[in-house]
């Protein structure tokens, strides 16, 4: 009796390398190699979105596949923690203070400016992929509250009335 | 579990239990129940829903009985005005978040959160919490995701991977809006579920549910122009008098075909005709792979959640897995040729109901596979014992009241000839190492001759999750394998990959205990849910029972089968019995991580 090849693992194995970065590969391989290698998954969850800005599902399915953990645990330990995202980020990345100091002074209405001016909400990005909006819980300068941070730039006292000129004067940086 | 005996108190009785016991377990022993929702017998556990809470002399707060040990010494204390108020708060939290919908749900009268709600004395609602509205997922043939109705109580979660290694639901998002869904919140259709319908099972209410066909079986009796027949699975009759009622292990089947007949089905068939056509094929083409070469071992092919988990699991065995169509497919496939031809009816107009304890089932039906040439499913509908017990119930048909029935008008309890006649071997395919014996016995034959050949195999009966055995038959050994539940499955095929051991033949089944487990079955009583294993072993008696007495216990001599071959079909194996007893599988995406 002549046996075809069923099993799909190669070609898995070729999707999974395409999704990811040779470097993630070779990281997902090394542990592998120890003990418990699915206590990593948080790890090389962190290198796929330090290389492509989000989690996508072919990245997390890949992960899966690669480190041999399935791949509801993948997404639902993505969806779980703040810090992943799912969707592309933004070019520039808007994180406003929500912690209690910022609340007190008003956070929560330059909050609602940002979302006016740009239409999306908390954890959206706008449709032209310039702008993200995140909640923080606290980014640990309440001196300078209500604060706004936007990439790695801080800006402090934020009023709900700079909103618009502040997002215009990012539009004028030309893309890298 | 360890020898070693704890002593401890619970409320006023002394009692001795083995080290490791839980508390809800020691209260068993004298004769308390306390009240679980999150626990299950066959889980990890999480103590996340707090219902089972009791008190612990010396310890300063509420523990959980389902997941705390006892120790030496220890007083327990599990009803107190306390105690009763914190468990009713508690639930009542949950209610605050649950849809009020009971009066049209339809777990109504089923439903372990509505049962816990009366039992611990929830008579009035105080708060009105935040509802969910998350909408319900129906895209998938078989198991229907109702996440509004969801407690998270983690059950469906562990079922799916802990039992069955198929790891497909997990919980996403966190907080209030945790959602439990497959990975990328995908439809059930096109993730690693293998439709086995456990989580349904398992569900303590009614956010996840079989596809339902009741009212595609409504239309079809109704419709004067259709022939409309019906086929039982054998875990069926050994089930559906608990929907009545009746405590477990209580096969009704001449009731069943009564009440069939009552429904008005133009014809009852019995899946056991198509369980010994099966035995039939798989014992050929298992003794030609003896004989040729392989490729072995020889996977069963009757579980239809099995065949799914062999696609997205274990694609690479493919070709070990016997090409025979299922039990209920092949009844299917020969209802709507042999028997249409028989009668003179136009295949087109016979619409073949197919009585299932399975879930996996609805799926099956609609694989392409098993359409005719014009693309129409050969098993027109299927549905679950629950859904049979509904419609006998929504037509006014009881059990028990038919005995009052004027005997000139009492319908025929016998099934109808061809596709009901049938053997004990084919009985006993409901339970766990049912195919297995059923195979034995004839390959046995085979391979002896009528003389010395033995009937029973005692040996795989009552498998418990799984077992590796031989069986020696004259001068040949075989090595098989029994498991049920695909976590068992999975075990025995590592061990078989890794080389530990050569087997010829497994029996895989998807739900644990086989079919008198599967997520089609009645809801098990509530007094009987901590006791599953107990349930099922009953349901498997009274299968033994009926092959015990039956005449005939091998299925190659069931007459019936004899004729269809010398009638229509030649030999097993046939070119003939090819095209309509056999099937193909592909692997499938996405592939699963057992």
């Amino acid at each position: 009796m002549s046996l075809i090849n069923t099993d799909n693992w190669p070609a898995v194995e070729v999707a999974s390398h395409d999704a990811l970065t040779p470097e993630i590969v070779a990281f997902i391989a090394e542990c592998r190699t120890r003990p418990h290698p699915e206590s990593y998954l948080i790890a090389v969850l962190h290198r796929v979105q330090e290389h492509f800005g989000y989690l996508g599902a072919p990245q997390m399915d890949a992960v899966a596949q690669l480190l041999r953990v399935p791949t509801s645990r993948v997404s639902g330990v993505a969806t779980f923690y703040h810090f992943f995202r799912l969707q592309p980020r933004g070019r520039f990345m808007i994180n406003i203070c929500m912690g209690t100091a910022c609340y007190v002074k008003g956070a929560d209405r330059v909050a609602a400016r940002f979302r006016d001016e740009l239409g999306i909400d908390f954890g959206q990005t706008t449709t032209d992929g310039q702008f993200s909006l995140h909640d923080a819980a606290c980014l640990g300068t309440c001196g300078l509250a209500p604060v706004v941070m936007i990439n790695e730039q801080v800006y402090p006292h934020v009023t709900p009335d700079q909103v618009p000129s502040l997002l215009e004067k990012l539009t004028e940086v030309p893309a890298k | 579990m360890s020898t070693e005996l704890v002593r401890l108190k619970i409320d006023e009785h002394h009692v001795q239990v083995p080290v490791g016991t839980t508390i809800v377990r020691a209260a068993e022993r004298v004769g308390i129940r306390v009240p679980t929702l999150c626990y299950h017998p066959y889980l990890s556990l999480p103590g996340a829903c707090r219902v089972c809470i009791v008190d612990v002399k010396d310890i300063g707060h509420h523990m959980a009985a389902c997941s705390s040990e006892v120790w030496e010494g220890m007083e327990v204390v599990t009803n107190t005005p306390v105690l009763r108020q914190a468990r009713r708060d508690i639930l009542e939290l949950i209610l605050d978040n649950h849809p009020r919908d009971c009066q049209t749900c339809e777990r109504d009268g089923h439903c372990e959160l509505q049962n816990l709600a009366y039992s611990l004395g929830v008579r009035e609602r105080l708060f009105e919490g935040e509802r969910k509205d998350i909408p319900r997922d129906d895209r998938s043939r078989a198991v229907i995701r109702e996440p509004n109705k969801c407690i998270l109580c983690g059950r469906c979660v562990r079922i799916c991977s802990e039992v069955q290694h198929v790891h497909n639901l997990s919980q996403h998002g966190r907080g209030f809006k945790t959602i439990v869904t497959p990975a990328h919140g995908a439809a059930m259709d096109d993730s690693v579920c293998i439709q086995c319908g456990q989580c349904i099972a398992v569900c303590p209410t009614a956010s996840l549910l079989e596809r339902n066909h009741t009212e595609d079986v409504w239309q079809a009796l109704a419709d004067p122009e259709l022939h409309v027949v019906v086929q039982t699975a054998p875990a069926v009759r050994a089930a559906i008098s608990e929907g009545f009622g009746s405590p477990p292990g209580r096969a009704t089947t001449g009731r069943m075909v009564a009440a069939l007949r009552m429904l008005s089905f133009d014809a009852v068939f019995d899946t056991i005709f198509g369980a010994d056509l099966t035995i039939v094929e798989e014992a050929h083409e298992f003794l030609q792979r003896l004989a040729g070469g392989g490729p072995l071992p020889m996977l069963t092919s009757c579980s239809p959640g099995w065949i799914n988990y062999l696609e997205k699991f274990y694609p690479q065995l493919i070709p070990n897995a016997s090409t025979c169509r299922s039990p209920m497919t092949m009844t299917s496939v020969l209802s709507k040729t042999y028997y249409a031809e028989q009668r003179g009816l136009d295949p087109a107009k016979v619409y073949m109901v197919a009585i299932m304890p399975c879930v996996a089932k609805k799926y099956e039906a609609r694989r392409p596979e098993h359409c005719d040439a014009s693309g129409r499913p050969y098993t027109d509908a299927v549905l679950t014992v629950r859904e049979l017990l509904w419609m006998l119930k929504a037509s006014g048909i009881d059990f028990w009241t038919l005995e009052n029935v004027d005997v000139s008008i009492y319908p025929s309890e016998e099934f109808d000839a061809p596709l009901g006649i049938t053997t004990g071997a084919g009985t006993i395919f409901g339970a766990t190492g049912g195919v297995m014996e059923a195979t034995l016995r004839t390959a046995a034959v085979k391979l002896l001759g009528d003389d010395s050949a033995p009937l029973e195999f005692r040996e795989v009966r009552r498998v418990p999750g799984l077992r590796e055995l031989d069986v020696q038959l004259g001068d040949r050994t075989l090595h098989v394998g029994v498991a049920n539940g695909m976590g068992n499955a999975a075990e025995l095929l590592d061990r078989a990959a890794r080389g530990e051991r050569e087997f010829h033949i497994l029996e895989m089944m998807a739900c644990p205990g086989g079919c008198v487990g599967g997520a089609g079955q009645p809801y098990p009583p509530s007094a009987m849910r901590e006791h599953l294993d107990y349930l099922l072993q009953l349901r498997a008696q009274a299968l033994y029972k009926i092959d015990g007495g039956t005449a005939l216990r091998r299925s190659h001599e069931n007459p019936a089968i004899q004729q269809l071959y010398r009638d229509y079909l030649g030999e097993p194996g046939s070119p003939r019995a090819h095209e309509l007893l056999h099937t193909r599988y592909v692997a499938k995406m996405p592939r699963g991580i057992p």
